[in-house]
């Protein structure tokens, strides 16, 4: 398996500057930025979806007109929304995200795979946020998709399960996927990413190993904080937006 | 759904059309011996197109409902409740009553193009990624525009007889259609309806989200217009013919998708044979009305479908669903 997205000249208008993004197979990505700093935009012109300049090709192959049968093989994203519209068993929830012929044992094995088996047989609309995130996760992994894009895959989940969600796209990257995901928790990234790309008002400021990305000088002009002498975060200027000030 | 279950599906929707033509006629024995061309007459061009309207309709209004409530993700969406069955009579008898062009194609070509406009209307006026419930208020506002529209229509119409004409006809009537009548409803109906059934697998994925399935390659934007003017092709057509009939687009998906794992797409198929076994089964009930009396089948399916549509409603309430 080897996955390379190219994305060429993305631009979305008025929402993010026009970028060239290249994500090599075997690697984990994770994005950073701001609120409203356009990780969703992004994600989403990587993903094919909605209205955005340039071209996306994975292995190659360019991604636009692809009938599903291809695309789902190539691609599985994840939105940000953990809305669910229609009341599924959650094993019918991630077999909806397979193609026809590979079954429901993909599915239940896609659910135990985010520890999540016990609630293939019921509805998706009484779990909560939390079990809900994993079983929408599962749904994107079942496919076994050469690249997987991810939109705040840790939001809602306590920490245990935080750090199990990254292990398991660890896992995907080690056996070849192409994996991108955004996080808020900038500890996450530094911690478990391969490379962090951060971005602000729609434009890739740091790109790199986490250690370089994530620089004390780039997280304090970008996010207004620095490390605290106890090793946890601190306001470089708590009264004034740190926004306004740089 | 099983196999099996689509088999009895298929065997009651047979029995309630055997039933459907034969109802009532105890005399047709006799008759076949002392006139056996007129006998012939009755059935095949009486009691034949009643019958096969009330599949066709009670099919497209099944699927249509079925494929709107996946793709608005409501199940509370239906083509009565977006305003397409009211604007397909308002097309009907603008066509008919004040345009003048009352042949079968010139009132099914309103019909048409009335459930169109409307459904134009409500997608400009909710967008095309409306929150159902704008999308639903929207529908309601065109329901009643339409609906004071046509009367309106009527009341300008030339013919003094336009207003007790049109009752029968708008309340939901399978009554004397002929078969030219009986072709330009049911032709459009089964063919949207067999249109419908092959979507079944975009209009599921759906239900993961309109981003996801356009990620995996769904063209939502298209699906959704398909649906839209397969619906006021299909309902347009049947409503020209046999008027309004309210309920059975918003019943039929509800119980389809019970036999489906709750699936929205899947369920246009047993969506569509529930409606026909439905319209099927008020039509025959409207039988027994009193002797020389008429009951237009739509107030049968008024009256057991308002009270379904309201358990359905407190349901979603209760279960803190939107």
């Amino acid at each position: 398996m080897m996955a390379r997205i190219q994305a060429l000249g993305m631009a979305v208008h008025g929402r993010l500057e026009r970028c060239d993004i290249a994500l090599a197979a075997g690697t984990l990505t994770m994005l950073v930025g701001p609120n409203g700093a356009g990780k969703t935009t992004l994600l989403r012109a990587l993903a094919g979806v909605g209205a955005a300049e340039g071209v996306v090709t994975i292995d190659g192959e360019p991604l636009a007109g692809l009938p599903p049968a291809r695309r789902i093989a190539l691609l599985a994203y994840l939105g940000a929304s953990r809305d669910v519209l229609w009341p599924l068993s959650a094993r019918d929830y991630v077999a909806l995200g397979l193609l026809h012929d590979q079954g429901d044992g993909r599915a239940t094995a896609a659910l135990a795979s985010v520890e999540a088996e016990q609630f293939a047989g019921r509805r998706i609309d009484t779990l909560s946020t939390g079990e809900r995130t994993r079983v929408q996760l599962a749904r994107a992994l079942a496919p076994g998709a050469l690249a997987l894009l991810l939109d705040e895959p840790c939001a809602n989940l306590d920490p245990q399960w935080q750090l199990a969600v990254v292990e398991r796209l660890c896992a995907e990257a080690r056996k070849g996927a192409a994996v991108i995901l955004s996080v808020h928790d900038l500890d996450l990234a530094q911690a478990h990413a391969d490379r962090v790309i951060v971005i602000d008002k729609g434009r890739i400021v740091a790109d790199g190993g986490p250690k370089k990305a994530l620089s004390p000088a780039v997280v304090g002009r970008i996010f207004g904080v620095e490390r605290s002498a106890q090793g946890g975060w601190q306001r470089l200027n708590p009264r004034a937006d740190p926004r306004s000030s740089r | 759904m099983s196999l099996r279950l689509y088999l009895v599906f298929a065997i009651l929707t047979f029995v309630l059309l055997a039933v459907s033509v034969l109802v009532s006629l105890q005399s047709l024995p006799a008759l076949f011996e002392s006139d056996p061309s007129l006998a012939a007459k009755i059935l095949v061009e009486l009691r034949l197109p009643r019958a096969l309207l009330a599949l066709a309709y009670g099919s497209v209004l099944g699927a249509s409902g079925a494929a709107i409530q996946a793709l608005f993700a409501n199940p509370l969406a239906s083509p009565d409740i977006t305003g397409a069955t009211g604007g397909a009579a308002l097309g009907a008898v603008v066509t008919a009553y004040l345009i003048g062009f009352a042949s079968p194609l010139g009132v099914a070509l309103g019909g048409v193009g009335g459930a169109g406009l409307a459904l134009a209307l409500l997608l400009l006026l909710a967008g095309p990624r409306a929150e159902s419930a704008t999308l639903l208020l929207a529908g309601i506002a065109i329901s009643a525009i339409t609906g004071a529209a046509t009367a309106l229509a009527l009341s300008l119409a030339p013919s003094p007889f336009a207003f007790y004409d049109a009752y029968d006809w708008l309340m939901g009537s399978l009554v004397d259609r002929s078969l030219p009548q009986l072709a330009f409803a049911a032709l459009p109906a089964l063919a949207v309806t067999v249109w419908l059934a092959t979507r079944a697998h975009a209009l599921d994925t759906l239900a993961l989200g309109e981003e996801t399935a356009a990620a995996m390659g769904f063209n939502v934007v298209r699906l959704r217009y398909g649906v839209v003017a397969a619906t006021a092709l299909g309902v347009g057509a049947a409503v020209s013919v046999c008027g309004a009939v309210g309920f059975i687009g918003l019943v039929g998906p509800v119980l389809a998708r019970a036999l489906t794992r709750g699936h929205p797409g899947r369920a246009i198929l047993p969506a569509a044979l529930i409606g026909a076994v439905l319209l099927l089964g008020a039509d025959i009930a409207i039988r027994f009305a009193p002797p020389d009396r008429s009951v237009p089948v739509g107030i049968v399916t008024a009256l057991f479908g308002a009270p379904f549509f309201l358990a359905l409603v407190a349901r979603m309430r209760w279960q803190g669903q939107r």
